[in-house]
């Protein structure tokens, strides 16, 4: 395999953008890539989308916005995973250049959240999930995350405040970044008293409905070195699924996909856990995050909780996690979350990160956690600065 | 919600029918054509119990629109005496006095009107089991 390093990123301000529509949001994030990156072509494109058939009537998303971005006859695709498409896109890119098929990649990621009404939201987000044997019953998505989080309360006595701490921590770095949809601080007070959406789930522990996109470039560390910019290199990479069903898993406090995924880049990283220096992770509940760090191996099960109540994920922790805000304050437009989690990344290592959010302890290497549904995909990056 | 997708799984929802593994013995609900734990491709086809555990539950209160009139509502996932999960709502409860471990039995139960075509869906949900 060959050496691959991200050298481009762009991402649009994440919201409720009304005055762009959904190709100019994905054209915004992929022009910013390519000007950062200061590429001259593209050999191929690969787009993270979940589900813009339902929320804007839009397939076939590999012409449009190759030919949007002025890319005529561009090797354009795109794949889906859930949320986790984004991911996805990123390891597609990845593989390609690794594998010498190509040499200059856009992985992108795009969705747009907010031109439909009422419940059509939820009815496409549902669609992550069993349709038959979940939605059917009346299950939502914060409620199947309600499900594994009062599995992990009964079983290791997870509280309210351990959730809420997540939010506040998240939202307290989001307020530094300004691409993030909710840039503002929240308590432990407001985010307890919150308006219920699922027990034990309020408003305020679930990520909100986004418009965004983002992009990044992909190259061989070679081409890297005569762009001239920081080389981020990616030594790891992994993808993994599990039942998306909750009730086909043997274990609703665990997430299978995740630990197995870490595992696959870790061992081609050839390093630990302990090697990591921060993480981006998919916090789209608070309860998520809690459970994304011990089945990452960060945290035994239910340890989690405390340590972010004592503020070791925080930003002056000894594991930062989500220094953009995370889905939480930054926002969660469904396909471009795991390219934009690859954004902050990249930022981090590189030291660009805006307003005082840039991690002080001069970060080497940074990971990514991006997972579909439920938790029945996840994909895994990690980075080091070369 | 197109009537032949209700009725392909009406075996599963009324009748609790699942597949026992010929080789293993693993019960998969619903029926599945191999099986997850060894491979093998022949079931023999039996009925779920109808009295088991709950797992973990919630309470929906912001509801998806077939649903909005219930809510809030219940929803849980069961393990049934034979091991078998399966997610349902939880009916005839007070949300108050939800527990995990508590017992539960299986009644046939409405579970939603599809506003578009006005389908009804019939399958079933938990119910505790003192009342
Ligand atoms: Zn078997």
């Amino acid at each position: 395999m060959r050496d691959v390093a991200v050298v481009g990123i762009g991402m649009t301000k994440f919201g409720e953008i009304w005055e762009k529509s959904f190709r100019d949001l994905y054209v915004e994030a992929a022009l910013a890539a390519i000007d950062d990156a200061g590429v001259d072509h593209l050999d191929s494109m690969v787009i993270g989308c979940m589900t813009s058939g339902l929320f804007v009537g839009q397939e076939h998303l590999g012409s449009l916005m190759a030919d949007y971005l002025g890319q005529k006859q561009l090797a354009a695709s795109r794949v889906e995973s859930a949320c986790a498409s984004g991911g996805l896109a990123f390891r597609t890119a990845f593989l390609e250049i690794a594998s010498a098929a190509s040499d200059i990649v856009m992985a992108g990621g795009v969705e747009k959240m907010t031109d439909i009404s009422g419940d059509g939201a939820t009815y496409a987000l549902a669609a992550a999930a069993d349709q038959e044997y979940e939605v059917f019953h009346g299950a939502t998505f914060p409620g199947l995350y309600a499900l594994m989080a009062v599995a992990h309360m009964n079983k290791y006595g997870t509280t309210r405040d351990m959730l809420s701490a997540v939010a506040v921590k998240n939202h307290h770095n989001g307020s530094m970044n300004p691409y993030a949809q909710y840039p503002f601080k929240v308590t432990m007070d407001q985010v307890a008293k919150s308006v219920k959406v699922a027990d034990p789930l309020n408003i305020l522990d679930c990520s909100p409905i986004t418009d965004g996109a983002a992009a990044v470039i992909l190259t061989t560390v070679e081409i890297a070195k005569k762009l001239g910019k920081p080389i981020i290199k990616i030594i790891g990479s992994g993808h993994a699924t599990d039942a998306i069903a909750l009730h086909s898993r043997d274990d609703l406090t665990t997430l299978k996909a995740t630990t197995v995924a870490a595992e696959k880049a870790f061992k081609m990283a050839g390093k630990t856990i302990k090697d990591i220096d921060f993480a981006e992770v998919h916090d789209c509940f608070t309860i998520a995050e809690l459970m994304v760090m011990e089945s990452l191996g960060l945290y035994t099960p239910g340890k989690a909780g405390q340590a972010v109540l004592n503020g070791e994920t925080a930003l002056d922790g000894k594991f930062p996690i989500n220094t953009s805000g995370g889905l939480k304050s930054k926002g969660h437009p469904v396909g471009a979350t795991g390219v934009a989690q690859v954004v902050e990344v990249v930022k981090q290592l590189r030291g660009e990160a805006e307003n005082g959010r840039q991690l002080k302890s001069n970060p080497k290497v940074g990971m990514t956690q991006n997972m579909g549904g439920s938790g029945g995909s996840t994909l895994v990056h990690i980075m080091e600065v070369a | 919600m197109f009537p032949s997708r209700i009725w392909r799984e009406s075996k599963h929802r009324y009748r609790l029918e699942a597949g026992k593994c010929k080789k293993c013995g693993k019960i998969v609900f619903p029926y599945r054509l191999i099986c997850p734990e060894c491979g093998h491709r022949e079931f023999e086809n039996i009925n779920l119990p109808d009295t088991g555990k709950l797992v973990t539950y919630t309470v929906i209160r912001v509801a998806p629109s077939q649903f909005t009139d219930q809510a809030p509502y219940a929803v849980g996932i069961a393990e049934l005496a034979n091991g078998v999960r399966l997610l349902a709502q939880i009916a005839d409860c007070e949300i108050e006095k939800l527990k995990v471990g508590m017992d539960i039995r299986i009644e046939f139960r409405r579970i939603q009107t599809d506003g578009h075509h006005g389908v009804l869906s019939y399958g079933y949900k938990f119910v505790p089991k003192w009342y």
